[in-house]
């Protein structure tokens, strides 16, 4: 359907381009979806961009510290930094102190090594204090000073773009020597990531599982199949939460599910649906299913009757047609209905949050708990930069094999 | 002449949409004070918000947020602050005066020496004392009772689910106490990479057990719906389930891990002197003593305590028996390691 749409939009086009027309009636149309494309604009790829730039942006040290940032762009990382650098960074740590801005820094530097938080907090308490040569004022307050680790994370950090959110989001790391794996102990996301195409890719098949019988029936017009459609479209009009929520009552451990188990005697003990992967697949599944459903539906419509009878009365049996006739010309069908379920799962969070255990929470989760618990935006960004990359590939993928199956019009 | 009256009620709506009637509220005196909503607003309601209104005629908004601090950050870095008054815990508050999110507080409006040391920071006012304790239900364990933290890492005498906040804070802290860690080595123990690592080890001999808890509404419907055998929880919560629903459950004051939580004036609040006003009258002892009618923290105005009834102060952390059998939450701890050790837990939480 989508391809239909496509190539009638590549026809208008192109017809357009043959006859020369004056320029108001070309740009009539283009004043007709202004407001879209500013609406877009503002609302979709402005934001986007903004995030873009949250996850490499690093403004927080050459803001905080400009004149040691300054000092340090020329120093060779060997060693101790010269005396003018020492100075700066009296002068800047005076200077954020009475800004009230110096825990900023005394954050960021503590991400790097523990325990960096109460060296600037203390240090920096002291520089009002400090007379020249501030080289053995700086040593005098804590000898860490006189290392050159400090340092080279301060010249590194005082890049104004730098790689190290969009780095967590893959578990790794700058170290002093280079690009290296996080603590195994710490590695989180590239599991999660796992794991979120995991969840969506198993809620496409269950959807396809389920989704075609039931639309082959939709499609053959039976009797009841209107209400069928019914059923299908009738979670579609509920609100997300709503559906969720419902589910919860389900599911839970003393929920209508496990209730009715019980009573009728087919488990004696309650079962754990909720809080596992079990639940969030069977939730996802039911409210994605109608995404399934829909185009599904839309390509078996369109297949001709003709065409398969014609095949089974030249001989071909019923598996035959299926394979070479029937599921090929659904494929379409087939493809948009996964592509659909696959990108919305993959950005999923309500659902898993609600339904799920600490295992099953994907990346949309963690997007948030860094947004919003840690207040480390620019991991959150990074994250999310990663699931629209993910987005990227799949749809990548997607245009290849629709257009792999069937041949461009020409 | 329908068209004209048309027109003239289409001006008039107009003119009501862009000019809204609110020049009243405009010069109306007001501050916004954010808090974390239910029972706990309502006692501060009760408290502070009504007796400060009828004293002063400034009207207090109320706004509730579970996550309250992305909301401030984000308010600052628009330059649009709206909140003027919020609560938080001590490494929040800590953290929140380093980074510029808080205004330092006008301590020429309250007498230090009137309040417990804790109370007193920079920018937070100290408002409640409370703690992560342990509980149960006394109606579903019987005879032999939980006693000890360590009784909460046996499943075999006392089997059953637990709950357990989602968090390092006090989780790290109850699992090295379980481990034999004396309360006073805790977070020295946990300062070193053995220590950490000795604490998950002992999580992980609970973990398949846990139900993991956010809102400190959880703990209580947890016990009452009996999902847990024993839950850890904000110690009010427990005392307030007993006295409201009359639930027979019992808080284990061994390992008791207290803090403070404090008032405390957004950076470029729109009512910064009001706002300081507000909180400095929320540091008598008289409200205080009334807000424990609601709720059952500690107070931090060293007179309230004598107000409060016998009974109510044996529910408190701060009561001398309970205080003995805990530990104070170590925030400039917390400050330097939460990051790193949040990052540990997630990926831990995950596997």
């Amino acid at each position: 359907m989508m391809n239909q749409v496509a190539s009638l939009s590549r026809a208008g086009l192109s017809g357009a381009a043959r006859l020369p027309r004056p320029l108001g009636a070309r740009l009539g149309p283009a004043l007709l979806v202004a407001p879209l494309l500013v609406f877009l604009l503002i609302g979709y790829v402005l934001p986007i961009l903004g995030v873009l730039w949250r996850s490499i942006e690093n403004s927080e040290i050459p803001t905080e510290l400009p004149r040691t940032v300054e000092v340090l762009a020329s120093w060779d990382g060997r060693d101790l930094p010269p005396e003018a650098a020492f100075a700066a960074l009296r002068q800047d740590f005076a200077q954020a102190q009475t800004a009230r801005t110096i825990g900023i820094v005394a954050r960021r530097l503590n991400l790097v090594t523990i325990g960096y938080r109460t060296l600037i907090l203390s240090t920096a308490m002291k520089v009002q204090a400090m007379r020249p040569p501030y080289k053995e004022a700086f040593a005098a307050t804590d000898h860490r000073w006189n290392e050159a680790s400090i340092w080279i994370a301060l010249k590194r950090l005082g890049r104004p773009v730098a790689p190290d959110f969009l780095l967590a989001a893959v578990d790794l790391e700058e170290g002093e020597t280079g690009i290296r794996r996080v603590d195994p102990d710490r590695a989180i996301y590239l599991d999660v990531l796992w794991r979120t195409v995991e969840i969506s890719l198993s809620v496409c098949a269950l959807c396809l599982v389920l989704g075609l019988p039931l639309a082959f029936l939709i499609a053959s017009k039976a009797r009841w199949t209107n209400v069928l459609m019914t059923f299908v479209l009738l979670p579609f009009w509920m609100s997300l939460l709503a559906r969720t929520a419902a589910w919860v009552a389900l599911l839970q451990s003393q929920g209508l599910v496990n209730k009715l188990l019980v009573e009728l005697g087919v488990v004696a003990q309650p079962l754990a649906l909720m809080f596992n992967r079990a639940g969030v697949l069977i939730a996802m599944t039911h409210i994605l299913l109608p995404y399934m459903v829909l185009p599904l539906y839309a390509s078996m419509r369109a297949v001709p009757v003709e065409l398969v009878r014609a095949g089974l009365s030249l001989g071909a049996g019923p598996l035959t047609v299926l394979s070479r006739i029937y599921l090929p010309l659904i494929f379409p069908g087939i493809t948009a209905g996964s592509m659909l379920v696959i990108i919305l799962a993959l950005g999923y969070y309500i659902t898993p949050a609600l339904v799920g255990g600490t295992q099953d929470q994907m990346l949309s989760y963690f997007v948030a708990f860094n947004a919003s618990q840690v207040l480390n935006w620019g991991l959150a960004s990074a994250l999310a930069v990663l699931l629209l990359v993910a987005l990227a590939l799949l749809f990548a993928l997607y245009r290849l094999l629709s257009h792999g199956a069937r041949p461009e019009p020409a | 002449m329908p068209t004209k009256r048309t027109t003239l009620g289409a001006l008039t709506l107009l003119a009501a949409c862009a000019f809204p009637a609110v020049p009243s509220e405009a010069q109306e005196h007001k501050i916004t004070v954010v808090s974390y909503g239910g029972a706990y607003t309502q006692s501060q309601r009760e408290a502070f918000y009504k007796p400060f209104t009828a004293a002063t005629g400034v009207r207090v908004q109320e706004e509730d947020a579970v996550e309250a601090w992305p909301q401030v950050k984000a308010q600052i870095e628009a330059g649009k602050v709206t909140w003027d008054v919020v609560n938080g815990e001590t490494a929040t508050i800590l953290q929140g005066c380093e980074t510029g999110l808080l205004e330092p507080f006008d301590w020429k409006l309250v007498d230090k020496s009137k309040l417990i040391p804790e109370a007193v920071t920079e920018c937070g006012v100290g408002g409640i004392v409370q703690a992560s304790v342990i509980a149960y239900d006394a109606d579903k364990i019987k005879g032999d009772t939980p006693k000890t933290v360590a009784d909460f890492w046996d499943l075999k005498k006392f089997p059953g689910k637990r709950g357990v906040r989602k968090t390092p804070i006090t989780t790290l802290e109850f699992a090295l106490m379980a481990d034999g860690v004396p309360h006073d080595k805790i977070y020295q123990v946990l300062a070193t990479k053995e220590g950490v690592d000795r604490a998950f080890r002992k999580l992980d001999e609970i973990k398949p057990s846990i139900v993991w808890w956010e809102s400190s509404s959880s703990p209580p419907q947890l016990l009452a719906d009996g999902e847990v055998a024993m839950t850890t929880s904000w110690n009010g919560r427990i005392t307030q389930a007993k006295r409201a629903d009359k639930k027979n459950f019992v808080i284990v004051w061994d390992g008791q891990n207290y803090d403070v939580d404090f008032w405390g004036v957004v950076k470029g609040a729109p009512n910064k002197e009001e706002a300081m006003k507000f909180i400095a009258s929320a540091t008598d002892p008289q409200k205080q003593a009334k807000q424990m009618d609601y709720v059952a923290y500690g107070p931090t105005a060293v007179a309230a305590m004598a107000i409060l009834p016998a009974d109510f102060a044996a529910e408190l952390p701060s009561s001398p028996a309970n205080l003995k059998q805990g530990i104070r939450n170590d925030a400039k701890f917390w400050a330097e390691h939460l990051e790193d050790l949040q990052a540990r837990f997630q990926a831990w939480l995950s596997k």
